[in-house]
């Protein structure tokens, strides 16, 4: 199999990445050290490589009405320029992705316009089930994932760095943009969308352009301040992993639910306030599986936090323990570097998911003691 | 950067191994591995006076990524350990063949060891 390759795939070699295979596409691992790449998105900035991330158009005059039944989440509901996490689940519940929707201005008067961001191995998964739910529905569908390239800058200095390559009049509107909100401005003279989103736990921007820009924007921002650091998917995972963010594949998954995952507010059902009328694909299966653990948890698995009491980390498909009964599985662990102890993300028995709860992970054949500990491991300063 | 030092014996599995005339040896990892695990921070080594047998895991070693067991490349009796690197394994990433010196061993057996030109030849790298 040939692996796919982003618009900036000769800027990373030239940078002397590594490469790995993720999602069938051939994308830069890291640069130099995965560890300097994560201190460099908590401390000042990093550059990201997204483009391997799917975008799908969905306009016409009922792309609101077709992504609430599409999609789990209200999507009707959010205003012109901002931004919804979702997720798309069978008919069953379980999750065919998590994916961004940003609502867009419309084209045409009397259209809605959403731009949809599946992750890269899903994303034709997506579309097709786009095409399949889309039967019915007065609304358009167009997948722009091969030329649209996608670009994030992260970190605590990104709103300065980006600031320096906008024009004057646009850098309010630049200031003012809410995180999960996105506008179009001028960046390094290239016509970007601009989203204030991530998945670093940082402050940060995620750009858009088409690909025959997308080199320039790379390295515009690249060498826009010498606090950016180009950084790799290692960095990414470790990253998202302290915020607990969820991963497409280990923690969610065909085989489970939103609810056990701790995404049940994404779940448009009652009596949540961004209910929906209308049908959507899971209703059913989603409202019976909530109704179900509203009642007893017991026998059913929560997504917890552990950290490591000693150095050795857990890694995904590692059994947990207690007492030598195994309750659970890791889903990802590795050692934080921010906060310099190993952390881990788990679905264990809902009878041990309590923050303080001792537990013991399989770190191949000895058991070492892992505590319960709240969500996310790590949050980034307030005034950030 | 020299990945394989012409004067050093290596395992299949990556260890390197420095005579010492007729004292212990000296075992560490190449910079073939330590690229490829990546930034690491965990070694788990075996234990002064133990005993490690040729081909048989004797400790671990972690990087942020993923975790992998050191073999042993020859057979006989630990003598020293390198503690520097246990409380700063990023010396192995930064100086594989010098300061990220794992452990000494008398040799009692040698296991199957490749010369730094097979080596080399094994994994597409430069003598």
């Amino acid at each position: 199999m040939t692996l796919k390759e982003t618009a900036l795939h000769a800027e990373h070699a030239k940078l002397g990445a590594s490469f790995t295979d993720f999602g069938g596409w051939d994308m830069p691992l890291k640069y130099q050290s995965e560890l300097a790449e994560h201190h460099a998105v908590r401390q000042g900035a990093g550059l990201f490589d997204l483009s391997h991330m799917g975008e799908i158009w969905v306009r016409g005059a009922q792309a609101a009405a077709f992504l609430d039944y599409a999609l789990v989440g209200n999507l009707s509901a959010i205003a012109v320029g901002k931004a919804k996490y979702s997720l798309i689940c069978t008919p069953e519940g379980g999750i065919i992705d998590d994916l961004i929707s940003y609502r867009r201005p419309a084209l045409v008067d009397g259209e809605d316009a959403y731009l949809v961001v599946p992750n890269a191995g899903n994303a034709d998964a997506v579309y097709a089930e786009f095409v399949t739910r889309s039967e019915g529905f007065d609304v358009e569908l167009d997948n722009v994932s091969a030329q649209t390239s996608l670009i994030a800058l992260q970190g605590p200095e990104s709103e300065r760095i980006l600031l320096s390559q906008v024009p004057a009049e646009q850098a309010e509107a630049v200031r003012e943009l809410k995180y999960y909100a996105a506008t179009e401005v001028t960046v390094a003279g290239l016509p970007i969308l601009l989203a204030r989103t991530g998945y670093t736990g940082e402050d940060g921007f995620e750009l858009y352009i088409d690909n025959s820009e997308a080199a320039l924007l790379w390295n515009a921002l690249l060498t826009a301040d010498e606090t950016v650091t180009p950084c790799g998917l290692a960095s990414r995972d470790s990253l998202r992993l302290e915020a607990a963010m969820p991963l497409y594949g280990n923690e969610l998954g065909l085989e489970g639910n939103p609810f056990e995952a701790g995404l049940g507010p994404v779940v448009s059902l009652p009596p949540a306030k961004t209910a929906k009328e209308g049908d959507f694909v899971g209703k059913e299966a989603l409202a019976k599986i909530k109704a179900e653990r509203a009642e007893s948890l017991s026998g059913k698995r929560v997504l917890v936090g552990l950290q490591g009491q000693g150095r050795r980390a857990a890694r995904g498909h590692y059994p947990v323990l207690l007492n030598g009964e195994t309750i659970g599985e890791v889903t990802s662990g590795q050692p934080s570097p921010t906060l310099g102890y190993p952390v881990a993300l788990a679905y264990v028995s809902a009878e041990h998911a309590e923050p303080g709860t001792e537990l013991q992970v399989d770190l191949r054949g000895k058991a070492e003691p892992f505590t319960v500990v709240a969500l996310p491991f790590y949050k980034r300063p307030a005034n950030k | 950067m020299t990945k394989v030092v012409p004067e050093l014996r290596y395992s299949a599995e990556h260890e390197w191994v420095a005579a010492d005339g007729d004292g212990p040896v000296t075992v560490g990892v190449s910079a073939v591995a330590a690229e490829a695990l990546g930034d690491i921070v965990y070694l788990d080594l075996p234990e002064v006076g133990s005993t490690i047998t040729s081909g048989e895991s004797c400790g671990e070693i972690e990087s942020t990524k993923s975790v992998s067991d050191l073999y042993a490349p020859v057979s006989g009796e630990i003598t020293e350990i390198n503690n520097d690197a246990v409380g700063d394994p990023a010396v192995v990433n930064q100086d594989p063949y010098g300061a990220g010196w794992l452990f000494k061993v008398k040799v009692s057996e040698e296991g199957p060891l490749l010369s730094a030109a097979e080596y080399a030849e094994k994994n597409g790298a430069e003598l």
